[in-house]
């Protein structure tokens, strides 16, 4: 028995080094003689680079080295490459131009590096920076992604015509059509989905050294993905061997998806370690992360629903243009297909979707997964839909949904684009949060509101998400260049205790505490007993990393696995100690048992035995008790759930106030009920964000406008009330654990119920659309225009 | 170079500064008191926040050198003989951190905010809060940290004078 097992809430085994400010962040790690790099980015969106003059940084006494992308050309090495091909409708790969990490020829969005100086103080190198010259011819840029689409639109890449990298389509068209034309009425909806930036709180960073005697590197770096990183710049960018390259992650101040990519800047301060003999070393400051971490979102979006007049929805089509800014990160091209079309149908039964998604370039910083990645403008389009739908033909919203939702009892359900859902029950999770903030209590309290001049209103949205990256074989047939699968390694040591390993990465997520309660209700044992480790390449053999919510479902799922080859390898050791037929030996509680009889043997005697073999089972069994596994998935999984939403706005200023949220979602087993509620507060607060405050703000030009803390809002505790999170689990059926995933549910449920109660808020003012976020100024400025419409009726 | 001296989580500490070494420098660059972390560059996310003088103060914004003969409390100090501080203890409780990165911030500031208010509203501590942000949590359970931490701390307080 376990007291720390799964489903308990167990205090975290990691907080006490945080909160003592013991964590170690990689700015926070010195390698002695350490240099430092500073990156020459373009002002410019797009610029041709006619030379670079670096006499007066390189005179500087303590500047150690000025390298640009001449230089990297030189050393024929090669490019950030992108982890996935997309085909376009006419069978044709995406276009996918080089990316080298520092730009040789023409620099292509604001903060593109051109040159690092390297030096011996930070200031230093900061100072030389700023001697550098660069000759720049400014260019014509599409700053936006409106403009980027337009006719003349400066063309980003020369073999990228009309900016278009793919046309990509899903879905049977001619089924779409024939549903359309059995519809009463085709209700139109044009939305964009605001382009956003991660804003871990910790900024990138990087610490590279090269050893000469070994001819090998150490990468310290801010990765969700230590493996992942190693094997792209072992395989594609710098081609070191896997064996010559470690690369550390060592504590990570938050991911949201930014942390996945190779960067320019870890790659830079890599090769340049060994150019000037001494370890080198970079930290973001926020502003350039502004400028270079990937952004995320970025749509622009047309669609038609199908729908019965007794609100039968029929059929979807949807047109999207997606911003995948100047190059192709690695899931840049992932994310606006096959992370978001697939879930276009939402949680409706419809007959037919059709998704047509043109990926453009743009001259901004690269666009690529953040948290929810895809799912979220599924979600937003789906459920701004459905409000409309309600609308328009005068059907209650919730009635509408309830309609046209699967039912609990339809799982498996094949969906008509790709995926097939394995468990669920949507209205359950409908009527969780419907009761959680009391709807049948609402229009009582609008009145109250209205009495006060305020504008109160209410927004539900469901959702499904595709989750748990990803079964191999499948992502490798629509197009991903890697597996995604995950590894575990169950160390059990003489005395019993126990170290995992793991090729997930925690960078809040709580892994140290969760992994180690899935081995200590398998073992029977406390988890204090049991330590996880993660995040360097030299201490776990492979691993792809955290992201997807893909951590506990495939990486837990391999823990899992591993653990079981441990309590079998066990069960033959402890057969033969206890003289009985392996067959006939139970394991529970953390003992091995004779059945039938009285006869035990604790866990711990056995692993003992295993690493003092003196009595043992020698032609049979090898001593030891470590085992290891890899897990691939068989399916995606499914999390879904509700989430409401009640504002209150103010007419006279426009401001928004969230006043209250229900979230209830179904993410499967529950391992750890405190880690996941922090979970879910969290995805809540980056979802409402995004639909109220923030937005990555470009110039037609491609100047970023919200480019510090000072104009990109980022969300406040006191712009918050407390959140009603509650859940209604059904268990995936095709992983050892249960689990669905829960890092991204609430910022891929919550953002359509903001903006439905935003828009269910002003339907007395006549407003009928605004678009995220729904800033105050945005706010007040429809209302206005809805009473001058009104007046000049 | 100036030379300062001052008191750094009960040490003398006695160094050379430039005149434009932050305060935030001199704990992380000279001092290797790396708890104290930098989110951002104009003073708003609050993950450097420490004690001068007992009153809470971003460490981004003050120059080493003014701080002649104060004496300075950060994260690594507010634990006391290995025994964590009620605050930080309610972190642990109530899960009021992820990541990590932000927490040294909003613990010392939200130490400061129970010296000056011992037992706040929950919308007094999300006020308060303004100068932190955190990208994890959601700032749900920080709050609840905070409040759980303020009933503590009077609830030691009451049984202590009985």
């Amino acid at each position: 028995m376990s007291n720390t097992g799964i489903g308990k809430r167990v205090k975290r085994k990691e907080d006490r080094r945080f909160l003592t400010g013991k964590g170690r962040y990689t700015d926070d790690i010195n390698l002695p003689r350490q240099a430092f790099a500073h990156f020459v980015r373009s002002p410019h969106a797009c610029a041709k680079i006619n030379g670079i003059d670096a006499s007066e940084a390189l005179s500087q006494d303590g500047v150690l080295g000025v390298y640009t992308g001449a230089d990297w050309v030189a050393d024929q090495l090669g490019g950030l490459p992108c982890g996935w091909l997309v085909k376009s409708k006419n069978g044709a790969d995406q276009v996918e131009p080089p990316h080298l990490p520092l730009a040789p020829e023409v620099a292509r969005h604001v903060g593109d590096p051109v040159a690092v100086v390297i030096a011996r103080t930070k200031e230093l190198a900061k100072e030389a920076a700023s001697m550098v010259e660069v000759d720049y011819d400014d260019m014509p840029a599409s700053g936006t992604l409106a403009k980027a689409i337009t006719p003349d639109a400066p063309q980003v890449w020369p073999d990228a015509s009309g900016n278009v990298s793919f046309d990509w389509e899903v879905g049977d068209e001619a089924a779409q059509q024939a549903a359309f034309a059995e519809a009463d009425r085709i209700v139109e909806i044009e939305v964009t989905n605001n382009r956003v930036i991660p804003n871990a709180m910790e900024p990138r960073a990087a610490v590279a050294s090269y050893d000469p005697n070994a001819d090998s590197y150490t990468l310290y770096t801010t990765s969700q993905n230590p493996h992942l990183i190693r094997l792209l710049l072992s395989a594609f960018v710098m081609q070191i061997p896997e064996h010559k390259l470690q690369v550390i992650a060592p504590d990570v101040g938050g991911g949201f998806g930014s942390k996945i990519y190779p960067y320019s800047e870890e790659v830079v301060c890599t090769w340049t370690s060994k150019k000037v003999g001494v370890p080198v070393k970079w930290t973001a400051d926020r502003s350039e992360a502004f400028m270079s971490d990937a952004h995320g979102r970025g749509h622009i979006t047309k669609a038609q629903m199908a729908v019965k007049n007794d609100g039968t929805m029929l059929a979807f089509r949807v047109e999207t243009y997606a911003d995948l800014g100047a190059y192709l990160s690695t899931f840049a091209t992932a994310t606006p297909t096959y992370l978001y079309a697939p879930l276009l149908c939402g949680i409706y039964k419809m007959k037919a979707v059709y998704a047509n998604v043109k990926g453009i370039f743009t001259h901004t910083v690269p666009v690529d997964a953040y948290r929810g990645a895809g799912r979220p403008e599924a979600t937003y389009l789906v459920e701004r839909m459905v409000d409309k739908v309600a609308g328009e033909l005068g059907i209650d919203r919730i009635e509408l949904r309830r309609k046209n939702m699967i039912q609990k009892d339809e799982f498996p359900y094949q969906t008509p684009l790709i995926f097939q859902f394995d468990t669920g029950d949507f209205e359950a999770c409908l009527d969780t949060a419907l009761e959680a903030i009391d709807f049948a209590g609402f229009e009582a309290r609008r009145a109250e509101a209205a009495s006060r001049g305020m504008l109160r209103g209410i927004g539900v949205s469901t959702y499904v998400e595709a989750c748990g990256l990803a079964p191999s074989a499948a992502a490798g047939a629509l197009g991903a260049r890697a597996g995604l699968y995950e590894s575990a390694i169950i160390r059990v040591h003489p005395t019993g205790s126990v170290t995992v390993f793991t090729g997930t990465h925690s960078h809040g997520q709580g892994h140290e505490t969760a992994f180690a309660q899935i081995v200590a209700e398998k073992l029977g044992m406390e988890v204090d007993n049991i330590t996880v480790e993660h995040g360097d390449t030299e201490k776990i053999s492979f691993g792809m990393g955290s992201y997807g919510s893909r951590s506990l479902a495939v990486g837990g799922s391999a823990i899992s696995k591993a653990t079981d080859k441990v309590i079998e390898k066990g069960r033959k050791i402890a057969a033969h100690l206890l003289e009985a037929s392996a067959d006939d030996i139970d394991f529970e509680g953390g003992e091995y048992k004779v059945k039938g009889t009285d006869k035990v043997l604790p866990f711990g005697a056995v692993a003992f035995t295993a690493y003092v073999p003196h009595n043992y089972p020698h032609e049979e069994l090898e001593p030891g008790l470590e085992e290891s596994a890899f897990y691939d998935p068989a399916n995606f999984t499914f999390p879904g759930g509700c989430h409401i939403t009640e504002v209150e706005i103010d007419p006279e200023t426009g401001v928004v106030k969230v006043v209250d949220v229900a979230a209830a979602d179904d993410i499967g087993t529950v391992i750890n009920p405190m880690i996941v509620d922090g979970q879910v507060h969290g995805g809540l607060v980056q979802g409402i964000g995004q639909a109220l405050y923030e937005e990555a703000v470009y110039d037609d030009d491609g100047q970023l406008k919200s480019g510090t803390y000072m104009n990109y809002t980022m969300p406040r505790a006191a712009d918050f009330p407390m959140f009603k999170v509650g859940f209604h689990v059904t268990a995936c059926t095709h992983n050892p654990l249960g689990s669905k995933g829960v890092g991204e549910v609430g910022s891929i449920g919550v953002p359509p119920s903001v903006i439905n109660a935003v828009l269910d808020a002003l339907k007395p003012t006549g407003v009928t659309d605004i678009s995220m976020p729904a800033t105050a100024q945005k706010v007040w400025r429809a209302i206005q225009e809805a009473k001058a419409a009104q007046a000049a009726e | 170079m100036s030379r300062v001296s001052l008191e750094v989580n009960g040490a003398s500490v006695d160094v050379e500064v430039q005149p434009n070494t932050l305060l935030v420098q001199l704990l992380r660059e000279k001092l290797d008191l790396t708890g104290t972390h930098v989110g951002c560059d104009t003073s708003q996310c609050g993950a450097c926040v420490v004690h001068v003088n007992g009153q809470s103060v971003k460490s981004c914004s003050v120059l080493a050198v003014e701080l002649e003969g104060a004496k300075v409390t950060t994260i690594e100090g507010l634990a006391q003989g290995g025994e964590l501080h009620p605050m930080q203890q309610a972190f642990h409780e109530e899960h009021g951190l992820q990541c990590g990165y932000c927490t040294p911030g909003v613990v010392m500031s939200t130490v400061d905010l129970l010296k000056r208010n011992e037992s706040p509203t929950e919308g007094e501590v999300r006020e308060w809060l303004e100068g932190n942000i955190c990208r994890c949590t959601g700032y749900h359970n920080i709050v609840k940290a905070v409040l759980s931490c303020a009933d503590k701390m009077k609830a030691g307080d009451a049984s202590a004078a009985e």
